[in-house]
């Protein structure tokens, strides 16, 4: 006989065991942002979903493709469908009560401020340099309050040990070794990527935990 | 002299995107911290640096 589905409080239960009542209120009461679902994105909005961060919000215009699917946290069954959706489907399993918010779009310089605007804390996951740039740029220049941690660097079968987490400026970290351009790599691997996805995801926690340091 | 990215430069008086221009930064991929705050794009052209200056330069590579 299958297990009786958790219900919502026994979730924040098991969660508040976990990580101390206090530290759980403060992951329940946050607000994210994705800004990109692929190897980056996909993992970060996974390892904040399962530590209880209460509202995430998912945006991406791509569909999951098959050469997606050595780095980024889809199904084969997933193939074709958007992104956002995908991502939802997956995190809806895995933490049912989270509540998400997604948009199908590309994110651009015009775009970019409605879109953001009630989230506190935005991770940059996009694969574009000039991308990556422009949001954390865009981010800093309109919205001086709010946190933006960004991935640069996790191409090729470089060690793992040089994926890291700076401070740029009390509002901007910035994770990756920040040199291992995908141009210049073979490629990139679902364990180097995911090491900068748990930099990032793991900043987010730190800052909601009230420790700012990198 | 301005401290960028940590190395003593001798760039005083140069606006930054004098600077820039003189050194292989695609300005397209990169964001400036200039004393703790992010300089505006749009005033690369109109901040002078001072000496005493500290400047972070970060230059995104693709991938994610």
């Amino acid at each position: 006989m299958a297990a009786a589905f958790p219900t919502q409080e026994e979730f924040l239960q098991a969660q508040q065991q976990r990580h101390g009542k206090k530290l759980q209120q403060k992951f329940s009461s946050a607000r994210a942002a994705v800004c990109g679902l692929g190897g980056l994105g996909s993992n970060i909005a996974i390892c904040l979903a399962r530590a209880g961060v209460g509202h995430l919000h998912l945006i991406d215009f791509d569909r999951v493709d098959l050469s997606n699917l050595h780095r980024q946290q889809y199904a084969a069954a997933q193939i074709g469908m958007y992104k956002t959706d995908a991502l939802k489907e997956t995190l809806k399993a895995i933490s049912p009560y989270i509540q998400l918010q997604t948009d199908t779009i590309r994110m651009t310089e015009e775009n970019l401020g409605q879109l953001l605007e009630h989230d506190s804390i935005i991770c940059e996951a996009f694969d574009n340099a000039q991308a990556k740039a422009m949001l954390v740029n865009s981010v800093l220049e309109l919205f001086p309050n709010k946190y933006i941690i960004a991935g640069s660097g996790m191409a090729g079968i470089g060690s793992g040990n040089c994926i890291m987490t700076r401070k740029i400026t009390p509002r901007f970290y910035l994770c990756g070794d920040e040199k291992s351009d995908v141009a210049d790599t073979p490629g990139l691997l679902s364990s180097r990527v995911m090491l900068c996805a748990a930099h990032q995801a793991h900043t987010v926690l730190r800052i909601l935990a009230g420790e700012t340091e990198a | 002299m301005v401290k960028i990215n940590g190395s003593p430069t001798d760039v005083s008086g140069k606006s930054i995107r004098e600077y820039l221009s003189a050194t292989d930064y695609d300005p397209t991929r990169i964001a400036i911290e200039r004393n703790g705050k992010i300089v505006p794009k749009a005033q690369y052209g109109s901040v002078i640096l001072t000496d005493g200056d500290s400047l972070e330069i970060v230059s995104f590579v693709g991938g994610g």
